[in-house]
């Protein structure tokens, strides 16, 4: 049976000097930023039409900045292993890039754990996405935007693990028989994964510093 | 693969660390600046200038973009048009500036 291989996954192609995968991944990431976007945009009008004082900072509504603060350092920590990895390949050292794969996953894993405890903290408290601010009077969506920013962040996180469980798993069997399609893969991974934490970086400051 | 490649991915390598260690300070400095109770303008610039400063650098060294194909340029250029439109728009609600499309007629 002839087999269809699909063209310009290693090699770029001529009209945009890239390949299709990376192409694929960047017009992705165009449109998540627009995804972000929006709820960046309500984010601000929200708040902006909110009255001040019915508008909490991070620390008035309960959340925790050491732990944001832990969280913001775990996932900056996953994206220099994550890039790692794709060095490693690069220098055709595989085992130390399923030490760096293995760790941004685990990292991811670390994230999403701490992330959990915080919403169940928020849960026995009694706070919910509907619940408003000050709770008495409710007429913030303060945890509206929270849960839903970083409810979306966090499924984002959990898409990227399992991608790059596959890509640790049996994605690897691609590494004997086409090294360099196999790391073109890594560094896709990898750009949606640094997107991921890019994402994050803003959240943290707009959720629980301001 | 030739040697030189893999010692220009090395050279990449000492880059990549120090763009974490900048990431990790910058993160303790924005902490930081939150508890020093700044008005809420400046201290919402100032966060903002920290984390598109952080994002600059996660975008430019761990995705590649500083050495990017125009192509890709070209792609985020347009999202960022769109992107800054998407943030506008309520500022513009906020200040009353006339909506190209009015929403209720």
């Amino acid at each position: 049976m002839a087999s269809v291989v699909l063209p310009y996954q290693v090699e770029p192609h001529p009209v945009t000097g890239v390949t299709s995968g990376k192409l694929g991944i960047w017009l992705f990431l165009a449109s998540e930023v627009m995804l972000f976007g929006a709820l960046f945009s309500s984010y601000v009008l929200l708040r902006v039409g909110s009255a001040p004082e019915f508008w909490p900072r991070g620390v008035q509504a309960g959340l925790d900045v050491p732990i944001g603060t832990l969280n913001t350092l775990v996932l900056i920590t996953s994206s220099i292993t994550m890039v790692m990895s794709w060095a490693s390949l690069k220098m055709e050292r595989f085992n130390a890039f399923r030490i760096y794969f293995g760790s941004t996953i685990g990292l991811g894993l670390v994230f999403l754990v701490v992330k959990g405890f915080e919403y169940g903290s928020k849960f026995s408290h009694g706070i919910f996405p509907a619940t408003g601010w000050p709770e008495a009077s409710d007429p913030s969506t303060f945890y509206a935007l929270y849960f839903t920013l970083t409810g979306l962040h966090g499924l984002h996180v959990l898409l990227g693990i399992l991608v790059n469980l596959y890509l640790l798993g049996p994605g690897t069997g691609v590494w004997k028989t086409d090294p360099e399609r196999f790391t073109g893969r890594i560094e896709i991974a990898g750009l949606y994964w640094h997107f991921v934490d890019l994402v994050w970086i803003f959240l943290f400051p707009v959720l629980y510093l301001l | 693969m030739s040697i030189s490649e893999a010692e220009r991915v090395q050279e990449h390598v000492k880059v990549y660390v120090m763009v974490f260690v900048a990431l990790a300070v910058l993160t303790v400095v924005t902490v930081g600046i939150s508890y020093l109770s700044l008005p809420t303008a400046l201290a919402i610039s100032v966060a903002l200038v920290v984390a598109t400063v952080k994002a600059g650098l996660v975008a430019s060294y761990f995705m590649h973009l500083i050495s990017e194909k125009r192509v890709i340029l070209w792609i985020l250029l347009l999202a960022a048009a769109f992107f800054a439109a998407l943030m506008f728009l309520p500022v513009g609600t906020e200040t009353g500036i006339q909506p190209l499309w009015p929403l209720s007629m």
